[in-house]
């Protein structure tokens, strides 16, 4: 039974860490995008274009080729979130719009693209249901290995997940390690803390800000990608992806802007977002509805905002947001 | 290519700042091999703006620059990197959480650098050979101002700088640290590198230049050999005419005793003592000056007094208000405390945009930073405020399109006048003024010293911060010499020598020589 | 010495330069051209998507948006509303405190009203719960406004961080009290709030008002007003002026900075305590998490666009409502889902935003220089 909250609570976190990992890299070049629930959208609703054009493609569904059936909605999700990721840098880099304004900015439109071309999707299906179900492709996305049945609660804990939540932790270690050892990533730093200094260095800030913006909406788009093709097994429904966007924000606070504490950390917040599930069988003395269920939900915004404000008080450097957060730059400017 | 061909040349330089500013204006002139020039020129004379289009910071407007004599366009740092050119700001360019390593290995190529313990290898065979001190794992956040600066010199003697520009590199150094940089840079220029001192010390262009370059209202006036200079002559050049400061000094009998300062102890936001058991008394009908190298705590004495810096226990200000035997404590209250006091104080700040005045609002508006508490209970008095900015603008001759154009479009000197204008405006006892000419032509110079005169007649205590020694000399009755946060001496504006000023400025130790003689 | 020399870089063609002198009525007609591009980008999109007349198309918005008295009252209602939000987060944003919590603050603002109608319906006398109302809804915003203000004085806390994730918590609480409070047991709706004795409610007669909108507009008409006067002449919006200029400018002048941050987010959650209370007290007579419904998001967009100005604001307001209820109509009359509002209205917003650039920057082309002889 512990084995299965943990398995959810993985599946529930890997959403999370892609976006938090995505936002990480793209707060890292001072650019806090607040977009990033848009692109988290998009980059599901794009995979499932992907994937609703390759399964129509077929004659037949059986004929399914994995490898297409996996590279198709993948690139197309890429494609969606490298674009939103683009939208937003050439607003905020190149015109040095408001970043807070253009990112919430972003996350309308990213929800309302999402929910319009899935809103469209499921008429032209003319489904019963406020659905669409796309589950060949999902099928490929969603495969573990075979023999993970086979090792009881390890296999269920390690190796129960299709690939796409492999990769999330793999993004989460070598963002880790680009961040703090390589030089790329000691100029990212740099670029978020201190553009001007940055500057002076040699290190080109507009090319680093769109970068890692581009980059990072790319990894956070893989979030939206995975929950539709693996986590719902395929299945978009409107509105479904909910608030994991602000809660891989929340997950960024949470981790003080460190990818390899998100792998912990998203799986923390997935098992808060499920514990209510399995509370009355851990618990069967404490009486648990669903409106306690609601209060649980809270706990991970809560925890952010204690860590956010045991963070300011400790006022120490390397656990503060970067320096130059939210801030346009202009070489120029005096 | 033959040695005579300049290491950098540039061709009639020219950099405007929105429409009006012109910072440089057709500047043409040479950097030789192995030599070390100084750019002279008063502040705000286009020096760093200059030096900045080499350093890709700033992109000329038109002109060329030629290293080596091809012509290059340097459009970021990077390309001045490349072209060996490396230039050490004076608002350091580092970033704080990294580390001294990690700094200097911000935008270079691993290939290049090999890992980081090679780059603080490196770095500490830097610091043995030129006698620098610097813990390549250190936090820059941690560091001391003069650390900041050792590692930016280091950072780019690590990049292989051939030509090095520093802007005023020794105004936050003691003369100690002032000598050691020096002697670096005589080693530099004997590996044949170019150095670039931007300075408007004229005891530091003698002392370490090869040739002097003179820059005045951003114009190029001309290079003259450092052998062939003395003070008078590069003065000359630098300010264009002949320094006949004809400043008035009224005598003024009865002076009051106003303010009276003791044992003055502040530390400044890094936790050090950045003034030291200060103690003097200021008295009202006079003007004192203080001097003192930038950095010596100028700025927290007169935020002292004003209320916005925290002043350690045992210190004291004392407010004697004019006619009144009763004193006042100003230590430990704050600014609005000190107003309900009653003490009418003025303050001319140094940072006059960022501080003084509201540089996105108009005249009317930046009036009432000092009196929107008047007015009713919710709405604050608008018609007061705009008649004093009218009246400002007339009286002072400010030029601006009108009172609610953003001061920040006015150019520095209609800017300093509608500041000390507010500021006089409001019948003061203490007026304190922070290099309130700095930046400022000579007539509008003279505006503020006629002002501050006024004042000094109406009994009011001045206190001037200033630079420029021939000014304080001629314009104060007393000035106070600090040094390194310590009062170093008070000497008589009548009878004070510019040399004399000068050695208590930078020698603790003959201000000590002199309370005991 | 090596004699190699490094060409570095072509001239570039452009360079982007500063403006200070962009008159006034230019940089509106900037934004204006700005809406205007918009628009007819819109328009492609929506020929593209439905195949039909643009100049159609957009007297099908039209008529969305005003084609009936029902509809321009909602018009009216929508606005005032959004309104209503965007005049309280402007003191925050123009002191720089980034409040992008407005969304909580209302939602706690209608938490208040909807526990006071539920919990007081039946016991206390209707004029006495309709002052609860009003009282709690404007604490309850104001308190979740000010604790990010109080952390934000003191420590310097990050406030965008900080009221973002207030929003959820505001959200997680009314979906709590959904539960609780839900009309029947498990379906976690409330349904209307004393439906028959109007207990609480904040209406006029029906005699005057007939879609129960007047009272909300009238409202939110004077605080617009009131807001107006007291940013501009008041010594509390000077003070708001000042701080969100320059805190050291700030401090020099003896204004107290902190207690301004704080006052001012005391002002600013309390007035989205008032839209909180409106939509639940004057207009649904319910509340779900949805009460909000993202206005606190797309207030600041109005609020920023309008630079501050709540008379302005009323314009940029219209202007996205309008486009709202015209794109919704538009997708009843062709089929397509409502979302397609979002789109249109993000579309606009991107390029009203893009705009501000050529306001406040001036791009200069590179003049070809004189070879010298």
């Amino acid at each position: 039974m512990i084995a299965a909250f943990i398995h959810r609570a993985v599946m529930q976190g890997i959403p999370l860490l892609f976006g938090a990992t995505g936002e990480i890299i793209t707060e890292k070049s001072g650019n806090l995008n607040l977009g990033i629930p848009g692109v988290m959208y998009v980059g599901g609703i794009s995979g499932v274009i992907g994937a609703f054009l390759y399964e129509n493609s077929l004659p037949d569904k059986s004929q399914a080729n994995g490898f297409l059936a996996i590279m198709i909605p993948l690139l197309a999700c890429l494609l969606g979130s490298f674009l939103m990721g683009l939208l937003y840098s050439f607003l905020t880099t190149t015109l040095r719009a408001n970043q807070n304004v253009t990112g919430l900015a972003i996350t309308t439109f990213g929800v309302g693209l999402g929910n319009f071309f899935g809103g469209s999707l499921i008429k032209i299906v003319g489904a019963d249901v406020p659905s669409i179900s796309l589950s060949t492709t999902s099928r490929f996305f969603s495969a573990t290995l075979p023999f993970a049945k086979d090792l009881g609660w390890f296999g269920e804990i390690f190796l129960s997940y299709g690939f796409l939540a492999y990769l999330a932790v793999i993004i989460a270690i070598i963002a880790s390690l680009y961040l703090k050892r390589t030089r790329s990533g000691l100029n990212l730093r740099a670029v978020g803390e201190n553009p001007a200094t940055a500057d002076a260095a040699g290190i080109s800030v507009t090319k680093y800000k769109y970068t890692a913006t581009c980059v990072g909406s790319m990894i956070a788009g893989l979030g939206g990608l995975y929950y539709v093709m693996d986590y719902v097994s395929g299945v978009w429904s409107n509105d479904g992806f909910g608030d994991r966007g602000w809660l891989a924000i929340a997950l960024v606070i949470f981790t003080v802007w460190k990818p390899n504490f998100a792998i912990i950390g998203s799986i923390l917040f997935g098992g808060l977002y499920i514990v209510h599930n399995y509370l009355n069988q851990f618990f069967p003395f404490i009486p648990v509805d669903m409106s306690t269920q609601e209060l649980i939900k809270m706990a991970p915004y809560v925890v952010t905002v204690l860590v956010l404000i045991f963070n300011s008080m400790r006022n120490k450097r390397e656990s503060q947001p970067p320096e130059a957060l939210g801030l346009p730059y202009f070489r120029e400017d005096r | 290519m033959d040695n005579k061909t300049p290491a950098i040349s540039m061709r009639n330089i020219t950099k405007a700042f929105g429409s009006k500013v012109v910072a440089n204006k057709n500047v043409s002139m040479d950097i030789e091999r192995g030599e070390i020039l100084a750019l002279l020129g008063e502040n705000g004379s286009g020096k760093t703006t200059l030096m900045n289009m080499l350093s890709g910071i700033y992109r000329q407007d038109s002109g060329q620059i030629f290293v080596d004599g091809t012509e290059v366009h340097i459009t970021c740092p990077k390309d001045a990197y490349e072209l060996g050119i490396g230039m050490i700001h004076q608002h350091f360019k580092l970033v704080d959480v990294l580390t001294a390593t990690e700094n200097v290995a911000l935008g270079m190529q691993k290939k290049t650098t090999g890992p980081n313990r090679e780059i603080a290898k490196a770095i500490t065979e830097i610091c043995d050979k030129y006698g620098f001190d610097i813990d390549p794992k250190m936090k820059v956040y941690n560091m001391t101002v003069s650390q900041k600066q050792t590692l930016e010199i280091v950072k780019t003697l690590y990049r292989g700088a051939n030509i090095l520009i520093l802007d005023e590199p020794t105004a936050v150094l003691t003369p100690q640290e002032t000598e050691k940089l020096f002697a670096v840079l005589r080693n530099m220029k004997a590996d044949g590198k170019s150095i670039i001192i931007i300075t408007h010390k004229l005891n530091e262009v003698l002392a370490i230049s090869d040739r002097v370059s003179i820059l005045r209202k951003g114009e190029y006036i001309g290079t003259v050999q450092t052998s062939e200079a003395t003070v008078q002559s590069l003065t000359e050049m630098m300010v264009g005419q002949k320094v006949e400061l004809d400043i008035e000094r009224p005598d003024i009998e009865n002076k009051e005793l106003r303010l009276s300062i003791e044992n003055l102890t502040c530390l400044d936001r890094y936790g050090v003592k950045a003034l030291d058991d200060v103690s003097f008394d200021v008295y009202g009908g006079e003007i004192l000056g203080i001097a003192g190298i930038s950095g010596s705590g100028q700025k927290q004495l007169l935020e002292a007094i004003a209320g916005l810096q925290k002043a350690e226990s045992g210190s004291s200000i004392k407010y004697y208000a004019p006619g009144e035997k009763k004193e006042s404590q100003l230590v430990g209250k704050n600014v609005s405390e000190i107003k309900r006091m009653g003490v009418a104080l003025s303050f001319v700040p140094e940072d006059r945009l960022g501080m003084g005045l509201v540089g996105a609002m108009g005249m009317a508006d930046n009036m009432m930073l000092r009196s929107y508490q008047k007015g009713g209970v919710i709405f604050t008095d608008r018609k007061t405020p705009r008649n004093l900015a009218t009246k400002i603008k007339d009286d002072l001759e400010v030029v601006t399109p009108n009172i609610s154009t953003p001061v920040r479009k006015l150019s520095g000197g209609n800017v300093q006048k509608v500041l000390v204008g507010r500021e006089i405006a409001s019948d003061p006892t203490v007026l304190m003024a922070a290099y309130a000419v700095r930046g400022l032509d000579i007539n509008t110079s003279y505006t503020i010293y006629h002002l501050l005169n006024e004042q000094k007649k109406k009994g009011t205590a001045v206190i001037y911060v200033g630079e420029d020694l021939d000014v304080l000399i001629a314009l104060c009755d007393r000035i106070a010499i600090l040094c390194g946060g310590k009062l170093n001496g008070v000497v008589d504006g009548r009878t004070a020598t510019k040399e004399e000023v000068g050695l208590l400025m930078t020698n603790i130790e003959a201000g000590r020589k002199e309370a005991e003689a | 010495m090596s004699t190699k020399v490094k060409e570095t870089g072509r001239e570039p063609l452009f360079h982007i330069v500063r403006r200070t002198d962009l008159p006034f009525w230019k940089s509106w007609l900037i934004r204006i051209a700005a809406v205007v591009a918009s628009l007819l980008i819109c328009a492609v999109i929506i020929v593209l998507v439905t195949g039909d007349n643009p100049i159609q198309i957009y007297a099908t918005m039209i008529k969305g948006a005003v084609g009936s008295p029902r509809r321009i009252w909602a018009l009216l209602q929508g606005v005032a509303m959004l309104l209503c939000v965007a005049l309280a987060v402007t003191p925050a944003f123009k002191m720089r405190f980034w409040n992008i919590g407005a969304e909580g603050q209302v939602l706690m603002g209608g938490m208040g009203a909807a526990a006071c109608m539920i919990l007081f319906g039946k016991t206390l006398p209707a004029p006495v719960v309709l002052l609860l109302v009003i009282v709690v809804s404007i604490l309850a915003g104001a308190l979740w406004g000010v604790i990010p203000a109080f952390f934000k004085a003191f420590w310097n806390t990050n406030e965008t961080l900080f009221t973002l994730m207030m929003n959820y918590i505001a959200i997680q609480i009314v979906s709590y009290f959904t539960y609780i409070w839900s009309s029947n047991k498990g379906n976690n709706v409330i349904n209307t709030i004393n439906a028959d004795t109007h207990v609480g409610w904040l209406e006029l007669p029906a005699s005057i008002d007939k879609y129960g909108y007047l009272l909300n507009i009238i409202i939110v008409a004077v605080l617009t007003v009131a807001m107006y006067f007291y940013l501009k002449y008041s010594k509390q919006g000077y003070e708001i002026s000042v701080v969100g200029e320059s805190e050291n400018t700030a401090k020099y002048a003896g204004i107290n900075v902190k207690k301004v941050i704080i006052r001012t987010m005391l002002i600013s959650g309390a007035l989205c305590g008032i839209a909180g209370m409106l939509l639940v007290s004057g207009t649904d007579h319910t509340i779900t998490p949805n009460t909000a419904a993202g206005r606190g998001f797309t207030a600041i967009m109005v609020s920023w666009l309008a630079k501050f100005n709540p008379l302005f604001m009323v314009l940029t307001s219209l202007l996205l409502v309008f486009m709202e209820k015209g794109a919704l109509e538009i997708s009843t009359v062709f089929g397509l889902n409502d979302s397609f509002a979002a789109i249109i209205t993000g579309i606009i917003i991107f390029f009203i935003i893009g705009s501000e650039f050529f306001i406040n920057y001036s791009i200069k082309k590179r003049q070809k220089e004189v070879e010298a002889k």
